[in-house]
């Protein structure tokens, strides 16, 4: 744990993991953020407000469905917690409202916001549209081209998309642009990060904001079934439907928790996605230290995969630690098993998943065996859908 | 029994010297980028800030992220890493300038930890070199770096801000070695059209947090922005992304860099 973090009930550092490595320009705005976030995580009215939001406006508690179809191809019970269903069709929302109510509180009236898959900046546009505050999201030119869909639902939002053309031109880049956009209006501004990376305090205060998925789907199983699951999966591209989802089932050690990332062509073939899967050396990418995808000089090397949301090089610090410990284990599945996992649940459930989504799907669909399992069906594949069948 | 004619100095009483004994009303620090246009440019780039009259040169280690600039030293960087440019190649344009002129790397935390901080300073170190910048490591998390610069004589400068609140200037002024960096503007690495009125408040709250000298960068790209630094107080003016745009727009980059530098230094005279 760092010195500053010692009188905080909010993390710095997740084991080793974590920190606050950014100009010296951002650090009284960390400052800032975490002081809101301690006062407003408890306040009732601030609470108040955001429940209700969740409940009317978000649509939550999203529902926990046993798959039918699914738990018959494979010979076990399987439960999707259907985040797809959440309002703007991914669990974005809940981090999103949380953090512009916050900025609201701090009196920011631009917010700010990256995107891979659009589906962060859709929903921090809705949030941003509802609240009535000015919103910028920055994509990388790739994503721009590849999830036109989102492109136009943030630009009917109100929100103004600027495309973000260096490097690969993805999510990383993305990062780094708003991040530059922040130390340059910090004062006015408030960067709604959209996973459970970047600097303290974000990495815990995207997870508190994201665990209800966790914290409804416990109960909800344990109504439906009346035991734990034997397994719980979720996606990890940054890792915040997995830490979400993962956060309610931390201190039930009989539960094992899997985060399955972008292997991309192949982890083997260095185009991927999956620092945590690959381990190697621990490294700094905005502003955390954490798994990173890196070069013996440690440049980051750009990550590879077909799905926006999971293309990136890096991953939450508490993911790292929880590989780190045993708690959770985290494995990669390619492109190609994401793609005809994506079609497969589409056939077997009518419900067409994100291609983020499909990883986790791909890696259950290979499980000779299982219990019952409970997977984050972490958002809705609409918006996947010119990209599928341009690779079909 | 001889005197020795030549003293081997530490990093520190270099960085030290070139405060010491200019004759302007503020040292004239420009910044280039390693690698770029190439790495044999760069450092005719530097040899001719020293002929422009430097009186400490900072070498930027280009990187893949970085975050504390703006699009010109981005993108300067970017084609570094493009045209082949390594820590190991860096370093040597490094070790080339530091016999003629002070020189601090300013580099990101990532590729100072990647090899462990005393394995990267030390490196660093036996090139010459006086100090270290890390633009993206707060005081919160220098303990290792500033631990491995102390014990090899390097100086780790320090960064402060406008937005720094009175609090922190105390605590980055007493680890800041060699100088106090103050960044002039809320923002990036770039050129502005003119100072903001902040500046003269952010040089007298870090003159009064530190017993080293302050250095003014970001945003200062004419011979009227040094005047305003050094009338500011500024013990140090640090000129970046003037120079670097100067070496990308030039077929003779070396040239264009001393001429602006020289223009620019004008401002600081007495």
């Amino acid at each position: 744990m760092s010195s500053s973090a010692t009188d905080s009930p909010i993390a710095h550092r997740f084991g080793r993991y974590g920190g606050q490595y950014v100009p010296e320009t951002l650090m009284p705005a960390l400052a800032e953020l975490e002081q809101a976030w301690l006062g407003a995580r408890d306040n009732p009215e601030y609470r108040a407000e955001l429940d209700l939001l969740l409940r009317d406006f978000v649509g939550r508690p999203t529902p926990l469905y046993r798959a039918r179809r699914l738990s018959e191809r494979l010979g076990w019970p399987v439960y999707l917690k259907r985040e797809d269903l959440a309002h703007t069709g991914s669990h974005k929302l809940n981090n999103a409202l949380g953090q512009t109510l916050l900025a609201k509180r701090m009196g920011k009236r631009r917010v700010i916001a990256e995107t891979g898959a659009g589906q962060h900046g859709v929903a921090t546009a809705t949030a941003c549209a509802l609240l009535g505050l000015e919103c910028v999201v920055y994509m990388g030119a790739e994503d721009v081209r590849r999830q036109q869909p989102n492109v136009q639902r943030m630009m009917l939002l109100g929100a103004e998309v600027l495309p973000v053309q260096v490097g690969a031109r993805t999510l990383k880049e993305a990062v780094s642009a708003a991040i530059r956009d922040w130390v340059t209006n910090v004062a006015t501004t408030h960067y709604v990060i959209g996973s459970v990376v970047g600097p303290a305090p974000y990495p815990a205060l995207v997870r508190d904001l994201q665990r209800v998925i966790g914290d409804e789907a416990r109960a909800q199983i344990l109504d439906h079934e009346g035991r734990l699951p034997a397994r719980v999966i979720a996606c990890v591209g940054g890792g915040s439907n997995s830490i979400g989802v993962f956060t309610a089932f931390l201190a039930d050690d009989e539960v094992e928790l899997v985060g399955v990332e972008a292997g991309g062509d192949g982890v083997h073939t260095g185009r991927h996605g999956a620092p945590l899967t690959v381990g190697g050396r621990a490294g700094i990418l905005h502003g955390s230290l954490s798994a990173v995808l890196q070069d013996e000089e440690g440049q980051i090397v750009e990550a590879h995969s077909v799905s926006a949301g999971l293309d990136y090089p890096g991953a939450g610090p508490e993911h790292a630690q929880l590989r780190d410990s045993g708690r959770a284990r985290y494995v990669a599945v390619t492109d190609r098993q994401a793609l005809d996992a994506f079609g497969e649940l589409t056939r077997l459930e009518g419900i067409i998943p994100a291609l983020e989504t499909a990883h986790a799907l791909a890696w259950l669909l290979a499980q000779p065996q299982g219990e019952l399992d409970l997977l984050c069906l972490s958002g809705r594949g609409d918006k996947d859908l010119a990209e599928v069948a341009a690779l079909s | 029994m001889n005197e020795p004619t030549v003293a081997i100095d530490s990093g520190l009483e270099r960085v030290a010297a070139a405060f010491g004994t200019h004759r302007r009303r503020a040292a004239l620090m420009p910044y280039l980028m390693g690698g770029f246009p190439s790495l044999e440019q760069s450092l005719a780039i530097g040899e001719a800030c020293v002929h422009a009259g430097a009186d400490l040169i900072e070498v930027g280690m280009p990187y893949s992220d970085p975050l504390a600039d703006g699009p010109v030293i981005h993108e300067a960087g970017t084609a570094a890493l493009a045209g082949g440019a390594t820590l190991g190649g860096v370093l040597e344009v490094v070790r080339a300038l530091a016999p003629s002129v002070p020189v601090v790397l300013m580099c990101y935390a990532n590729m100072v930890t990647a090899p462990g901080a005393a394995a990267f300073v030390d490196r660093l170190a036996q090139t010459g070199a006086c100090g270290l910048i890390v633009p993206d490591l707060p005081f919160e998390e220098s303990d290792e770096v500033l631990g491995a610069c102390d014990a090899a004589g390097l100086a780790l400068v320090g960064l402060v801000a406008p937005t720094t609140p009175p609090a922190r200037f105390a605590e980055i002024g007493a680890r800041a070695r060699g100088f106090l960096y103050a960044v002039s503007v809320v923002g990036t690495t770039g050129e502005r059209a003119s100072l903001s009125d902040d500046v003269a408040a952010v040089v007298a709250r870090a003159k009064a947090s530190t017993d080293v000298p302050v250095a003014l960068g970001f945003g200062i790209s004419t011979a009227t922005h040094a005047r305003q630094a050094a009338d500011a107080g500024a013990d140090g003016v640090i000129v970046g992304t003037r120079l670097v745009r100067a070496a990308g727009e030039s077929a003779d980059p070396a040239a264009a860099v001393g001429a602006a530098l020289e223009e620019i230094g004008r401002g600081l005279e007495p």
